[in-house]
């Protein structure tokens, strides 16, 4: 059994702030990450972030990862597990975890932050199983890490932020994107996005939705057509893309089973993308002393999992009796950072989400 | 049509354009931000007060284009890309043109390449006066560009051809 003082689940943006932010205020933290080095989707994301100074706005979400790297490094309170998953989180407070393949022991943490993310949404139609049919995630994975084109022809499903900016990245990258497509009526992502892509010369097709995907070994066409307001394929109306890739980008939703397997009471909420944990307002869950914070608690932007995770962190860390002089400060900070991002047109849909969950 | 499509129409475009007396006294921002997004980096770029965004950040920024000097440090610090700066004063047929240009190749000082418009559509060829790349603009290169004065309103990209 490994002594812990605050277990930290997951190093992607929510996580790495949660970190930051507790080891700050003193606690012994440890981070527990599956992959083999931290950072989780920042480390694909080359455009530029959106929100204020405070949330790195302006810069590539690449760099915020070595940011936020070289806060944490400024801790000697910080220890980082990474290739490491947890694999069960029991009602005595035990975290039993598997190092690689074979290495299992258990870590009996005072407190625990879950700081999951989410995963991709898949989308159901005739061939979806193809080769040359990737999540948008994969299709950044192998672009913006590894550097390997998915291919050369592609058709993006989803007008989401996701879709958008791969769009985007794939086209940087020399990639054609011949079209992307959205089953809603309108853009899911933010405009500037949209005409950012638009005036590249590539279509964007709302009320459209992929009837099948045609290949032998590989995907060799797609076949997408109209849809009416009921989302039912309008007859005629079909259109086929010569293409080799086609990438999934229909949005995202939390992954959390672990607070559900805990024991935290749960919800789905549907502005929230999925099934969610009930929270109070420091993001602890119903079950006292785990926390939840980033994607994990709802899908949002990464600017907002950034500032849940400082704002889980430096709470969490007060819980087991790490609470600074200036924590009401810090707090408050960090509550206003997340009002101020969700108080447009965006913000509304999740407030509406959250106020399900928040007790 | 525009959150259909992604692109603005001609109306919203021209609200977005500083006056055509402005633009022939010198460079000035066009910032192209049609909806409200929680975003203010361009607000703490300019270093004239001549970008407001103010308290909520979902505002859509608010130019003054007589802070403005054309400066262009905005530009490359959009995340978005949207804004752009024009410029009338160089001479009564053509105007400058300045775009964020991400894509490789660059092209380089003189070169003719194709003006696109909003939709991506080639409009005319367009001169490449300057491409400016420094650390600072940390991978947003910002091209100048000179096109006909009849086209100051919708050379919005271009396309380098090799």
């Amino acid at each position: 059994m490994k002594d812990a003082e605050l277990l930290i689940i997951g190093g992607g943006p929510a996580g790495l702030c949660a970190a930051i932010s507790a080891a700050e205020s003193g606690a012994r933290v440890c981070i527990v990450e599956r992959n083999k080095s931290l950072g989780g989707q920042l480390v694909k994301q080359t455009h530029m972030f959106f929100g204020s100074e405070k949330q790195y706005a302006s810069t590539r979400g690449i760099d915020i990862t070595n940011i936020l790297l070289n806060k944490l490094n400024s801790y000697n309170n910080v220890e980082i597990l990474t290739e490491t998953s947890v694999v069960g989180m029991f009602e005595d407070g035990v975290v039993s975890v598997v190092h690689k393949e074979d290495n299992y022991y258990k870590i009996k943490p005072k407190a625990v932050i879950v700081a999951t993310g989410a995963y991709e949404k898949s989308l159901a139609f005739p061939n979806n199983d193809l080769p040359g049919i990737y999540g948008a995630g994969a299709v950044q994975t192998l672009m913006n890490v590894h550097g390997v084109k998915p291919g050369e022809r592609v058709l993006m499903v989803g007008a989401g932020n996701i879709g958008l900016i791969v769009s985007y990245q794939l086209m940087q990258a020399g990639v054609e994107v011949v079209a992307i497509l959205d089953a809603a009526p309108k853009i899911g992502g933010y405009l500037v996005h949209a005409s950012k892509i638009r005036r590249m010369g590539v279509p964007i097709l709302t009320s459209h939705t992929v009837k099948e995907a045609v290949g032998k070994n590989y995907l060799e066409k797609a076949i997408i057509s109209e849809i009416d307001n009921k989302f039912q394929p309008i007859e005629g109306t079909e259109k086929e893309f010569d293409v080799d890739v086609m990438c999934i980008s229909v949005g995202l939703t939390p992954l959390n089973e672990m607070l559900a397997m805990r024991g935290c009471q749960m919800k789905y909420v549907s502005q929230l993308s999925g099934f969610v944990p009930v929270r109070n307002e420091n993001y602890e869950t119903t079950v006292e002393n785990v926390f939840a914070a980033g994607d994990a608690t709802g899908v949002e932007e990464a600017s907002a999992a950034m500032v849940e995770g400082y704002l889980a962190g430096i709470c969490a860390a007060a819980k087991i009796g790490y609470r600074p002089d200036n924590f009401d400060e810090r707090k408050n900070d960090y509550v206003k950072q997340l009002d101020d991002l969700r108080s447009g047109p965006v913000g509304k849909h999740i407030l509406a989400g959250i106020e399900q969950i928040v007790v | 049509m525009f959150e259909k499509t992604g692109i603005p129409s001609k109306e919203m475009i021209m609200e977005k354009f500083p006056s055509i007396d402005r633009i022939n006294k010198g460079p000035v921002a066009v910032v192209e931000c049609y909806k409200e997004i929680p975003c203010n980096p361009c607000q703490t770029a300019c270093k004239f007060d001549a970008i407001k965004v103010g308290e909520d950040i979902n505002n859509i920024p608010a130019l003054n284009s007589d802070n403005c000097t054309g400066c262009a440090i905005c530009l490359s610090k959009c995340p978005g890309l949207a804004i752009m700066v024009v410029d009338g004063s160089k001479s009564e047929t053509t105007v400058q043109i300045k775009i964020p240009y991400e894509f490789l190749p660059l092209p380089n000082a003189g070169d003719i390449v194709k003006g696109l418009d909003r939709e991506g559509k080639y409009i005319a060829d367009v001169k490449v006066i300057n491409v400016l790349n420094p650390k600072s603009f940390d991978r947003t290169p910002i091209i100048t560009l000179e096109a006909d004065r009849e086209f100051l309103y919708d050379i919005r990209n271009i396309k380098v051809v090799s």
